[in-house]
């Protein structure tokens, strides 16, 4: 029998009791696992187990799949109107705001963000992203095209049908809301595997979900691990898209096997190592925050943290100077302290890989400017890391570390550091900071990047399509374009006399 | 001050009150400089349910200052497209909650069935509003290529600003819900004169508005006479746009008063005559009970009513059979009777007018097949009346009747049918029943109305446009093609490059 879990939180910060059932979410029902195995979810705060879940098997997706296609077939798809889909997606809206304390509350314990950043921004912007996409289940348009008198010629943009999507643990509520948004919106069925680290809110959404009155099958979560389920669903033959939030190593992987198996659409939102270029003419003291914000939120692990920052040498000194001591201030502590600004990495394994990085900074003789440790004896903090003194070819210059380190670099020439920062595989997002609008707009449009950010950083709105270029990935979230992402295009052409 | 009237529901220990003055700033209030005030009456019983503070000129001036005041401070672009969203659902929320009562208020001073006025025009009307509360947050320009090295280009939808917004009594809250939706939904204020003989829930509704938690100044209600408070909307100079449904004489006034005043924008959804063909290959039974729809429905007083019918000669006689047995079985009655289809027409006004138009068509020689006859009760009742052997010169054929009284023609070829249903200044709607597709993509192509059915009629949808074409109006509701009459593009050219040599 799948099992409740039940968690009483009484903290600074808040208070107040979870329960709900931990079980796959198939049909319409909370059940065990195939195999009626669970997995551990790990409090990232202390290292212990907070409780267990059921983990979804190989013949589980099959399952999932089956009741996702019978949803589709008879009570979602084009079964449903758009006013329809609307109604269900904002009374879902409705009921994750009366429960966003709750959300909150849970995400922060199972993947170390303090609570406010939880409530602030991660639950908020959810809410706001399955509201904003309540708002375009009945305007999905197609078009009439002008051919001849004899002729009716028009598409029909339909729902592509059942979907698999995968997500990460750094945002889980929020990247959850990004997916179901537009899939459900655009009226397919939904095959959703959480990250094993971070199940919790997904699993308590199934409920609401359900409560909200989507007809079982519409959204199917299966809790389970990447090389089993996750490679399930990429490689299942009745899938017919997947969408995947991850690294680029696992986003290859992804689309190899859809490849392979039935051609299956992808959109991939993969890693980053996004520059924030801060010329001579920035507002110091604003670039100083902003760059924090930059690299530290969420702890580092955010795939558009701006990790490379790019410091002009007449303010070298001076931002170094203040943005030290900015990065000193930032509290790191419990995430249910009233004023905890970070809490810990989110397990034990991205903790030991933040730590490699940092030992190879050191290694490859960089200058550890601020912090490079551990932060406390329990759980998995790390220090606020400054990297100086840099050499391009360098691993933490290079490769994506998904913690809270930074690396600055000094640049003199203009031409060189859009070059610099042009020199990654990456592409998912870039900063400039000018007082300058023309050189500041400029840089921005010469920056090969999903997003450009022109005097801010990590700043994200529902209505603002984000994605990557090169090999951060393939497709774009948010805004009216990801619902291209879930859309399949038929064009009917009605001969209304033409003689054959 | 504040002014209350309570209306007794029939056949309940019910009242319903409603706050009687003029809605600006939130606040109802009494007029500045006039002691005037509208009756309102219930058509069913010819009673007097309610007075109304009867907005002047000057009301208009203030209501205009404080919808100014609003664009620029609270509203405009000083609101988010997130927070539009929110209190336009809000607002749809408010109305679902109190649908019965509004349902039940709407019946007293305009006298369609509660049900009817319950699940379709307040069901539509909150449907309406939450359709365009998802487009507030997704009002985009476009950025334009131009040169990628000197220039960015790109396009701003802008709320125009004040906007009038004059509506009739024929559906009063749906058509209240049709103009300060997508209004709302991009960011302008509104000044609202809703109709003079039915006001009470548009004054009902701006209780919701406050409630909602709109700012102060955004929607204000000012019942008024149409050349008192409708004339001065149009002519002010401090409006930028102004929307109208109405009659085609009173749209002509009001462009005319925008063209003189400052060429303020103007939308006008006006009259029609619209026709239905009924082609040989036809379902007649479903043509027939489409026919009773469009001629029935709303006892006629529809901008769309389906008023001209031509049938195809070799189905003519069973048509005619058919049709006069479907429409007999409309039951016109008191909207608070559970059995009633359509209720009275609005006022005696137009009680005389419809009869007017009876009259002349038996004095023209028409014949009547069904109805024509006065009933001897209270109550502005007039039961479905058909014509049969008219001509194109006739009175009830080429003008506006706006009640239950149909006008049958028929004509043997399809381009005979056509001539036939473009023959009129107007163009709303248009209907035709035909089984051969190529026919009605044919005949769909070119038939001169904003909407036209195929195979049904009058039935519309939030999301698809609605307007008319010739004299029947300008612009469209509904849709996203609504958002464009309340938008106004701004087109921004940002020089990232280019130094300029004088003289070049």
């Amino acid at each position: 029998m799948a099992s409740i879990f039940t968690h009483e939180f009484n903290t600074p910060i808040y208070k107040g009791k979870t329960s709900f059932n931990t079980g796959l979410y198939i049909d319409g029902k909370f059940v065990d696992g195939s195999d009626k195995t669970t997995i551990d979810v790990i409090n990232p705060s202390t290292g212990k187990v907070i409780t267990k879940v059921a983990e979804a098997t190989v013949k589980d997706v099959d399952i999932a799949v089956a009741a996702a296609h019978k949803a589709f077939e008879t009570t979602w798809g084009l079964n449903m109107g758009g006013a329809e889909r609307s109604k269900l997606l904002s009374k879902l809206a409705r009921l994750m705001e009366e429960h966003q304390q709750e959300l909150a509350a849970l995400e922060a314990l199972d993947n170390g963000k303090t609570f406010n950043w939880a409530m602030d921004v991660d639950t908020t912007f959810a809410i706001d992203t399955i509201r904003y996409y309540a708002g375009w289940a009945d305007k999905i348009h197609g078009q009439v095209q002008e051919t001849d008198e004899k002729k009716l010629s028009y598409t029909r943009h339909e729902p592509i049908g059942v979907v698999g999507q995968i997500i990460p643990w750094n945002f889980p509520l929020l990247m959850m809301s990004w997916k179901l948004g537009p899939a459900l919106a655009t009226g397919n069925c939904i095959v959703m595997k959480p990250s094993e680290f971070t199940p919790l809110t997904a699993i308590r959404m199934c409920e609401l979900i359900h409560q909200a009155g989507f007809p079982p099958g519409a959204v199917n979560l299966l809790t389970g691990y990447g090389n089993t389920v996750g490679a399930a669903i990429s490689s299942h033959m009745k899938i017919d898209k997947v969408a995947f939030t991850g690294s680029t190593l696992v986003g290859r992987k992804i689309m190899e096997a859809a490849a392979k198996s039935n051609l299956k659409n992808i959109t991939l939102e993969l890693g980053g190592k996004s520059p924030n270029i801060i010329f001579n003419d920035a507002d110091i003291d604003q670039a100083v925050n902003w760059a924090a914000h930059g690299i530290y939120w969420n702890h580092g692990q955010a795939c558009s943290a701006g990790s490379r920052i790019f410091v002009q040498s007449g303010i070298y000194d001076e931002f170094l100077a203040k943005f030290t001591e900015k990065s000193r201030s930032l509290k790191v502590g419990d995430p249910f302290d009233l004023d905890s600004y970070q809490g810990p990495q989110v397990s034990k394994i991205q903790y030991d890989r933040v730590m490699e990085f940092i030992q190879s900074g050191k290694e490859q003789g960089a200058t550890v400017h601020l912090g490079g440790d551990r932060n406390g004896t329990e759980g998995y903090y790390i220090n606020p890391t400054i990297f100086t003194d840099t050499t391009p070819d360098m691993k933490i210059v290079q490769e994506e570390i998904f913690g809270p380190v930074g690396v600055v670099i000094k640049f003199e020439d203009e031409e060189d550091v859009i070059r610099q920062a042009n020199d990654t595989v990456f592409g998912l997002a870039s900063a400039v900071f000018s007082q300058n609008i023309t050189r500041a707009i400029t840089t921005a449009h010469r920056l090969k990047a999903g997003t450009a950010w022109v005097n801010c950083v990590n700043q994200l709105h529902a209505n603002v399509p984000f994605g990557g270029f090169k090999q951060s990935g393939i497709g774009r979230e948010l805004g009216e374009y990801a619902l291209h992402n879930y859309t399949a295009v038929k064009s009917v052409q009605v001969n209304l006399g033409h003689i054959m | 001050m504040v002014y209350t009237a309570k209306i007794p529901v029939p056949a309940s220990n019910k009242e319903i009150s409603v706050s009687t003055g003029l809605f600006i700033n939130n606040e109802f209030v009494s007029s500045v400089d006039s002691s005037e005030v509208i009756q309102c009456f219930n058509p069913a019983t010819e009673e007097v349910i309610a007075s109304v503070v009867a907005g002047s000129s000057k009301d208009i001036d203030v209501a205009v200052a404080a919808a100014r005041q609003a664009f620029k401070t609270t509203w405009g672009k000083n609101v988010t497209g997130w927070e539009r969203s929110r209190l336009i659902n809000k607002l749809a929320d408010l109305i679902e909650r109190d649908s019965q009562e509004l349902a039940e208020l709407e019946t007293l001073n305009n006298g369609k069935p509660v049900a009817v006025a319950r699940d379709f025009d307040i069901g539509d009307s909150i449907q309406c509003l939450r359709y365009y509360a998802g487009w507030a947050d997704k009002i985009t320009g476009q950025t334009i290529e131009v040169d990628n090295k000197n220039k960015m280009a790109f396009t701003r939808h802008e709320p125009i600003g004040v906007c009038g917004q004059i509506i009739p009594w024929n559906y009063p809250i749906n058509m209240w819900a049709w103009k300060v939706a997508p209004a709302l939904a991009v960011g302008c204020t509104i000044v609202m004169k809703p109709s003079e003989l039915t006001p009470l829930t548009a004054l009902k509704l701006s209780e919701l508005v406050v409630e909602a938690g709109f700012p102060p100044g955004v929607i204000n209600t000012v019942p008024s006479l149409g050349n008192v408070g409708g004339a001065a909307l149009s002519a002010h100079l401090d409006v930028d746009k102004i929307a109208f449904t109405g009659s085609t004489i009173t749209g002509r006034k009001i462009m005319e008063a925008a063209a003189k005043s400052n060429l303020k924008k103007v939308s006008l959804e006006l009259g029609g005559k619209s026709p239905q063909l009924i082609f040989e290959s036809a379902d007649l039974q479903q043509a027939a009970a489409w026919t009773a729809l469009g001629i029935c429905y709303n006892t006629g007083q529809d901008c769309t009513a389906g008023s001209r019918v031509y049938v195809q000669d070799s189905v003519y006689d069973k048509f005619i059979d058919v049709l006069v047995s479907t429409v007999k079985e409309t039951v016109i009655g008191n909207g608070f009777d559970k059995n009633t289809g359509g209720g009275p027409l609005v006022s005696k006004a137009q009680f005389d007018r419809v009869w007017g138009y009876i009259d002349a068509g038996k004095a023209e020689g028409a014949k009547v097949v069904l109805g024509g006859e006065r009933r001897n009760t209270k109550g502005y009742f007039v039961d479905p009346t058909i014509f049969t052997d008219i001509n194109s010169e006739m009175k009830i054929v080429k003008e506006e009747i706006f009640g239950p009284v149909l006008s049958i023609g028929r004509f043997k070829t399809e381009e005979e049918a056509i001539a036939l249903a473009n023959n009129t200044t107007y163009g709303l709607g248009a209907g035709l029943h035909s089984t051969d597709a190529s026919q009605c993509m044919r005949v769909s192509g070119l038939l001169e109305a904003g909407t036209v059915w195929v195979n049904q009629y009058n039935m519309l949808s939030n999301n698809v446009p609605f307007g008319g074409k010739k004299q029947s109006g300008i612009g469209r509701e509904l849709g996203s093609y609504a958002l464009e009459e309340y938008t106004s593009i701004k087109a921004v050219h940002w020089n990232i490059g280019e130094k300029l040599q004088w003289p070049l």
